[in-house]
């Protein structure tokens, strides 16, 4: 006969209010374990959806982190073929890494010299393969799998550019972008205004560039821009580029910006007969938790060879996903807490209860021999016990909860993603979060009967005695 | 003697107003008797059997029981002696309602440290004692009065306790019921040769006593011996 035992009869004296105990953590515990679940899905998406774009770990030249967005090209990796064989060949991080890629950004002028509209742009020249396969990445069974590119390895000419900037170089109607409304001639500047933005006479300039016996304004079929930037020796230079999409991006800022095109493109913009560099060498790892040691590895590499380079991981390349971090983390803190306070006044009114009905029979045990340290724990025993069925129901509850969810195939846009994506939330595969909320809910119970358990070892055993 | 009351005074205080419960009393009983403390209601009979059965303090004088000062002792060791030193025999019973007969009876020796098997052991024989062993596995709402009772006199005495305290045990019992818990008591205790100290306001029963003390209003004002028949 021990305390446990005499607890669980305890619990089963007033059932109904045992019951209703025990419903209150249990909602308690689906809400924080819904909740965290969800979490935990939103920050796994957005994690993987930014190193699908960004890579874990991004090794630019020095300086180029920092200063390098507004000249890129005098940030560029010189011999970044080289520096890329050595960190493949590396032991350490060959088998952590799924893709090594390089790329150039690039910033400048597009222009639809056919149209005389121009738009200042930024972008990269990308190996488009390596992309694609960076975008196949879900380590988090995330899914969401991209759609074949727009742009291969093989089309040197071709190119993307953002719908928006699509819209605004009067290409909307050209690369199928809905919706594809006449730019207002009162509020919107004219082409006119645009082109004179640019350098002194960039249609004259196209126009030296372009070989005579091309047509202009597209090509076999697909709308044709011009770009034209800064080289890395500060000349003006210009490439054409043949459309072959618009694409959405999720944010109107860079859909009304981006263009990309394949590396040697870029390359060529940015360093005409120069030597080609590269701004980016981008590393995907297969798994996130070996980001600190490849992280370690690659610093080590470059400190060995001197190179001039620094190493960024994906958290400074994208702080929205510290601060998504955050926000999720606060909200969760918020709701546990709120439950926590729920749970804590529930069990102390049911234990408080408890202890006034047997205020005689806790006269009586004391005047048995019980001490007050056993009386203590019997009621703290009654409370981590309805604690513990109420924090299991509830996570067997949410668990029906989650799996109904995950296989209803509800779909939704997450922010900063195009497109919908499946919802998921992520409780099966955080055990942590379950027995985290269960340890949680049983520890804020105890503590909650650990007042009027408190009250009931301090009675004098007379009063207690006295007491009807 | 076992138990000895030396100018024993207890005061409880109702808001403003003191009460005095006890007023100097003084007193010894003897070991292995059947004692009755026997006044009008009110008298101070429970406050005097709290004091002997050290769940309460004296707020002057002093208390001896078994050779123990026990108003200097602690809460800790005051339980403790509790514990191993006095048996309980409530009025309302005070069974405790989530535990059977036999488990109600088994709590007391929970206490000290005696073996499982030896503890069942004890505790079946003193249900066969008391004329429950059929009744043992019923919870106390299952049971009547005298059966409740019966339960509680197993519970006081299963542990061998020197002192057993019975306040007015009969006293929600009908009288035939009640005479019946009195011979039991008093066999069990002729059998265990424990103390018993037992208060009563019920004249009839007071032919059972080998020492009788009577008080009022909180003093001692007759002590006779050899009454039992």
């Amino acid at each position: 006969m021990t305390t446990l035992k005499i607890a669980f009869r305890n619990i089963f004296r007033n059932r109904r209010r045992s019951l209703m105990t025990i419903l209150a953590i249990g909602v308690g515990a689906v809400a924080v374990l819904l909740f965290g679940a969800f979490s935990s899905y939103m920050i796994l998406s957005f994690q993987t959806d930014t190193v699908r774009r960004t890579g874990h770990l991004a090794v630019f030249g020095a300086g180029y982190f920092d200063f390098g967005v507004g000249n890129p090209g005098a940030f560029g990796i010189s011999g970044y073929q080289d520096v890329m064989a050595l960190i493949e060949g590396d032991p350490v991080l060959k088998p952590l890494i799924v893709v090594m890629t390089p790329s150039q950004a690039i910033s400048g002028i597009a222009g639809n010299y056919a149209d005389n509209r121009s738009k200042t742009f930024f972008g990269e020249g990308i190996i488009p393969s390596s992309r694609f396969r960076m975008r196949q990445w879900d380590e988090y069974g995330v899914g969401g799998m991209p759609v074949r590119p727009a742009l291969t390895d093989e089309d040197a000419e071709g190119g993307v550019v953002g719908a928006g900037l699509a819209r605004i170089l009067g290409l909307c109607a050209a690369l199928d972008v809905t919706p594809c409304p006449t730019a207002p001639k009162a509020k919107a500047p004219g082409h006119e205004q645009i082109a004179a933005a640019a350098p002194r006479d960039f249609s004259l300039l196209v126009a030296e560039d372009r070989p005579t016996e091309r047509p202009s304004g597209s090509e076999h079929g697909r709308p044709q821009i011009d770009l034209l930037a800064a080289t890395a020796g500060d000349a003006p230079n210009v490439v054409s580029l043949n459309l072959n999409s618009a694409v959405r991006l999720g944010l109107k800022d860079l859909e009304d910006n981006y263009v990309a095109m394949n590396l040697a493109k870029a390359q060529q913009l940015l360093y005409g007969r120069g030597e080609h560099k590269v701004s980016t060498i981008t590393l995907q790892l297969r798994r996130t938790e070996d980001l600190a040691p490849a992280r370690a590895r690659l610093e080590s590499l470059v400190g060995e060879h001197q190179w001039d380079l620094e190493v960024r991981d994906f958290r400074e390349l994208t702080p929205l996903y510290d601060q998504a971090l955050s926000f999720f983390l606060f909200i969760f803190s918020f709701i546990a807490a709120i439950i926590a306070v729920i749970v804590l006044f529930t069990i102390v009114n049911t234990m408080g209860m408890s202890v006034m009905e047997r205020t005689n029979e806790i006269g009586t045990v004391r005047a048995l021999g019980v001490q007050r340290r056993s009386l203590r724990w019997q009621f703290v025993a009654e409370g981590c016990i309805l604690g513990a069925i109420g924090a299991a129901l509830g996570a067997a509850v949410a668990g029906l909860l989650a799996f109904a969810i995950n296989h209803s195939g509800v779909t939704w846009s997450p922010p900063n993603v195009a497109g919908k994506e499946l919802l998921h939330l992520y409780l099966f595969r955080n055990p942590e979060l379950i027995l985290g909320t269960w340890a949680g809910l049983v520890a804020m119970s105890i503590l909650a009967a650990l007042i009027p358990a408190s009250r009931a070892a301090k009675m004098p055993v007379v009063d207690a005695l006295r007491h009807v | 003697m076992v138990i000895r009351l030396r100018d024993v005074s207890k005061t409880y205080k109702e808001g403003p107003v003191e009460v005095a419960a006890l007023r100097g009393m003084s007193l010894e009983i003897a070991s292995q008797s059947f004692t009755m403390v026997v006044g009008p209601s009110g008298s101070g009979k429970t406050t005097l059997l709290n004091l002997i059965g050290c769940i309460d303090t004296p707020t002057a004088g002093n208390i001896e029981i078994d050779g123990h000062d026990v108003a200097s002792l602690d809460d800790r060791s005051v339980t403790e002696f509790r514990a191993r030193k006095i048996g309980f025999i409530f009025q309302h019973f005070n069974l405790v309602p989530v535990l059977s007969a036999l488990e109600n009876v088994e709590y007391a020796l929970l206490l000290s440290k005696i073996s499982a098997t030896r503890r069942r052991e004890a505790t079946l024989a003193m249900l066969k004692s008391v004329g429950l062993y059929e009744q043992r596995n019923q919870r106390p709402n299952q049971l009547s009065g005298g059966q409740k009772q019966r339960v509680a006199i197993a519970r006081a005495l299963v542990k061998e306790p020197t002192i057993v305290l019975a306040d007015e045990p009969t006293a929600n019992l009908d009288s035939q019921t009640g005479a019946s818990i009195v011979e039991l008591m008093r066999e069990m205790q002729s059998r265990s040769q424990t103390t018993f100290v037992f208060s009563t306001h019920d004249p009839q029963l007071m032919r059972h006593a080998e020492d009788t003390f009577t008080i009022r209003d909180g003093a001692l004002v007759d002590h006779r011996r050899g009454m039992a028949q």
